[in-house]
């Protein structure tokens, strides 16, 4: 699914990142900004009025994003993982 | 012996900070520098350039550049393409560094060390300062210095930009440094794609970090109520109404004193010296123009203790993503807000502040909107209007209509900005790109009072330099243009009514007359575009008043409110609403756009703003007195 479609505190993983374009800037900062795959990644919060942007946090790091960057980015729910900030933390242990 | 004379003349060893925003870069800059600092921009662009100079242990000196914050070489707003540049030696008269000092927040490696090794493939001497080392430890986040020095392949030195002690062993290493002699060689931009880091630094994470799975905890609590809808609105309300009444409460009794002793300083002056041209050069034009520039630096100085707390402590960010849907409708970003909110104090800063804006069109908007926000330059004609005409009295119990008049001026400036801001979003019709927001909340950091203070000093320094050259040079300008040609023998009425000011407002009355102005407020209008609050001043002299300006509203408030109608007062309310009155602020526009044709734009359409909004309000208020 897209993170924009990410219900609010699940934890999910980052399949990839999709470039709207050819030569993408958003798409690349993003890559860069550590969505890439792999990654654990949650909807922390969406903003007050109309729900955008959200507020994303990937690794260790939190993001404002609107709905048009955030859907760009496909993520997986892993099965068995309920609400909460629980699997986060793989590579640093 | 031969060693040691080169060695005393050879330059300073040239070191470069950089870092991803948010590494703590500019604290380890004020740890290194100090108060040695140096503020200006690179040549042709508006990118802040800060260089400081260091002393080593063993009495080296170096020069300390601290480059803009940027997540990438590859640049996507101008700051970035600054500091890209840099690495690369490809600026014209800056050289290339001796050493990179690459900034990491020991808590956020997994986002900073991508930009680490990134910086590696250039191949220069460089070395990580692992910063904020204190956060990390009291958050149970270890870091194995060893094991990363040896995975990246770069020294990594520990620092805490906080402690005064905090980058002693980076002082101790900068002893040495080999100075490297390519100071004139352009690099080439590394060629690998640099997709696969992410997956290097998670490798290095695994190896040389422990993070424990609850190191971000009270980021995550603070941020419950912060970004709550409901909460989160209500915190940020209550903020900025405590900021506005820090601003307009706490400063005033400053303001006054720093009035009276301008006025004190004024009379000194006028007893000292004889009555003359010399005498009203130096008491009306230069000591009149350094008391309407020094009068307002109280508001701004508090105001922007206020934004750099909050931007320090991680907070202005939130505020920007609780609002950015607001100003997306309205034609901006979230990150509009903050030069937004510096503008109530004065446009100046506010239009500086809008360098942070990375989209040059959100930036433009936020640019041109700034001069409609209520700065404190309108407060006193304001204040002068008001209590002319609208009665000291209460309405539906609670409010007091003089405040409620003052609080709809303010409201009427929030919305015409939003409404013009709306209008050009309107009438660029262009979808074809997007604006991105892609903002980082970083991690909640209690405000340093070192930081803050240096911060602070910088931005007066910024205003009193260039605002105040500006206003000062215009002032005295303006004291030509009225005091010359004297009035003929026998003349009757105010001897400005002779003079080239006097004479241009007479000229401007014919304009000016479908809107109510009668020819005193023509002719305060041409000064008043120095800085608005010198319109008042103005006033008085037409009105042949001795006064200096802080009573002049005083005495003048009875006077015109004799003489005016309504409908007139009403118009020049308005017209004080829009009027791009104040020179300064478009020289500013100029400065940070470097294009005639934006001021040109922004001067007629806010003429035209005012003149129509007058014009309307006038016509009403004739109809309905």
């Amino acid at each position: 699914m897209l993170l924009s479609e990410l219900p609010r505190r699940v934890s999910a993983r980052v399949e990839s990142v999709r470039d709207a374009r050819a030569d993408d800037a958003v798409g690349r900062r993003l890559r860069e900004l550590g969505f890439v795959a792999g990654e654990s990644v949650q909807v922390v919060s969406t903003g007050p009025f109309g729900g955008d942007p959200l507020v994303i946090e990937v690794g260790d790091t939190r993001f404002a994003l609107r709905r048009a960057e955030a859907a760009r980015i496909s993520v997986r729910v892993p099965t068995g993982t309920g609400p909460g900030r629980g699997d986060t933390e793989d590579a640093s242990q | 012996m031969n060693a040691v004379v080169v060695g005393a003349q050879v330059d300073p060893l040239r070191i470069a900070l950089v870092g991803n925003p948010n590494s703590g870069k500019t604290a380890l800059f004020n740890r290194l520098t100090g108060s040695r600092q140096k503020v200006a921009n690179y040549a042709g662009v508006t990118v802040e350039r800060k260089e400081g100079m260091l002393t080593t242990p063993k009495g080296r000196q170096v020069q300390v550049l601290d480059l803009p914050g940027t997540y990438s070489l590859i640049a996507t707003s101008p700051d970035e393409a600054i500091t890209r540049d840099l690495c690369l030696g490809r600026i014209v008269g800056e050289a290339l560094p001796d050493l990179l000092v690459c900034v990491v927040d020991a808590t956020n490696l997994r986002l900073h060390l991508r930009f680490v090794l990134e910086l590696k493939r250039l191949d220069r001497p460089m070395v990580v300062a692992l910063n904020m080392v204190d956060v990390a430890a009291r958050r149970g986040v270890v870091v194995d210095r060893a094991e990363l020095e040896s995975r990246l392949g770069i020294p990594v030195i520990e620092t805490i930009a906080v402690h005064r002690r905090g980058a002693g062993e980076l002082l101790e290493r900068l002893d040495r440094v080999v100075p490297a002699n390519a100071t004139d060689t352009m690099l080439d931009f590394p060629a690998e794609p640099s997709d696969g880091l992410h997956d290097e630094v998670r490798g290095i994470l695994r190896a040389a970090v422990r993070t424990p799975p609850n190191a971000h905890a009270l980021d995550d609590r603070i941020d419950r109520v912060v970004l709550h809808p409901v909460l989160g609105l209500a915190m940020l309300a209550v903020l900025l109404f405590l900021m506005f009444q820090a601003v307009f409460a706490w400063a005033t009794p400053i303001m006054g004193g720093i009035e009276s002793l301008i006025g004190s300083l004024g009379a000194a002056v006028a007893s000292a010296l004889p009555a003359g041209l010399l005498q009203s050069l130096l008491v009306d034009g230069f000591i009149a123009g350094l008391g309407s520039v020094l009068v307002f630096l109280p508001q701004i100085l508090i105001l922007f203790l206020f934004i750099l707390a909050l931007e320090e402590s991680g907070y202005l960010p939130r505020a920007a993503f609780l609002l950015d849907r607001l100003m997306v409708g309205a034609g901006m970003s979230g990150r509009s807000f903050i030069p937004l909110l510096s503008s109530f104090a004065c446009a100046i800063p506010g239009i500086m502040a809008a360098r942070t804006i990375g989209d040059p069109r959100d930036r433009l908007v936020t640019i041109l909107v700034a001069p409609l926000m209520t700065c404190s330059a309108r407060l006193p004609v304001y204040a002068l209007l008001i209590g002319a005409f609208i009665p000291q009295r209460t309405v539906w119990g609670i409010f007091n209509l003089q405040g409620a008049t003052l609080f709809g001026l303010y409201v009427a400036g929030i919305a015409s900005a939003l409404g013009v801001a709306y209008a050009m979003k309107w009438l660029r019709r262009d979808r074809t790109r997007e604006h991105a927001l892609m903002m980082e909340l970083p991690s909640y950091r209690v405000p340093h009072l070192r930081d803050l203070a240096i911060g602070l000093y910088e931005r007066g320094m910024i205003f009193l330099k260039r605002v105040g050259g500006v206003i000062l040079v215009l002032t005295v300008l303006l004291w030509f243009l009225a005091s010359f040609p004297a009035p003929p023998e026998g003349a009757v009425g105010p001897p400005i009514h002779y003079s080239f000011a006097g004479q241009l407002g007479q000229a401007l009355q014919h304009v000016f007359a479908p809107i109510g102005f009668n020819w005193e407020i023509s002719i305060a209008l041409v000064p008043g575009m120095a800085a608005r609050e010198v319109a008042v001043g103005a006033l008085a002299t037409v009105y042949s008043l001795s006064a200096t300006d802080a009573d002049a509203a005083v005495q003048l408030a009875p006077v015109i409110a004799s003489q005016w109608s309504m409908a007139t007062a009403f118009s020049l309310l308005a017209w004080f609403v829009f009027a791009p009155q104040c020179l300064s602020t478009l020289a500013t526009i100029k400065r940070e756009t470097n294009s005639w044709r934006v001021v040109l734009g922004a001067t007629a359409y806010l003429f035209a703003l005012a003149y129509l909004a007058s014009f309307i309000t006038y016509r009403i208020a004739l109809a309905l007195t």
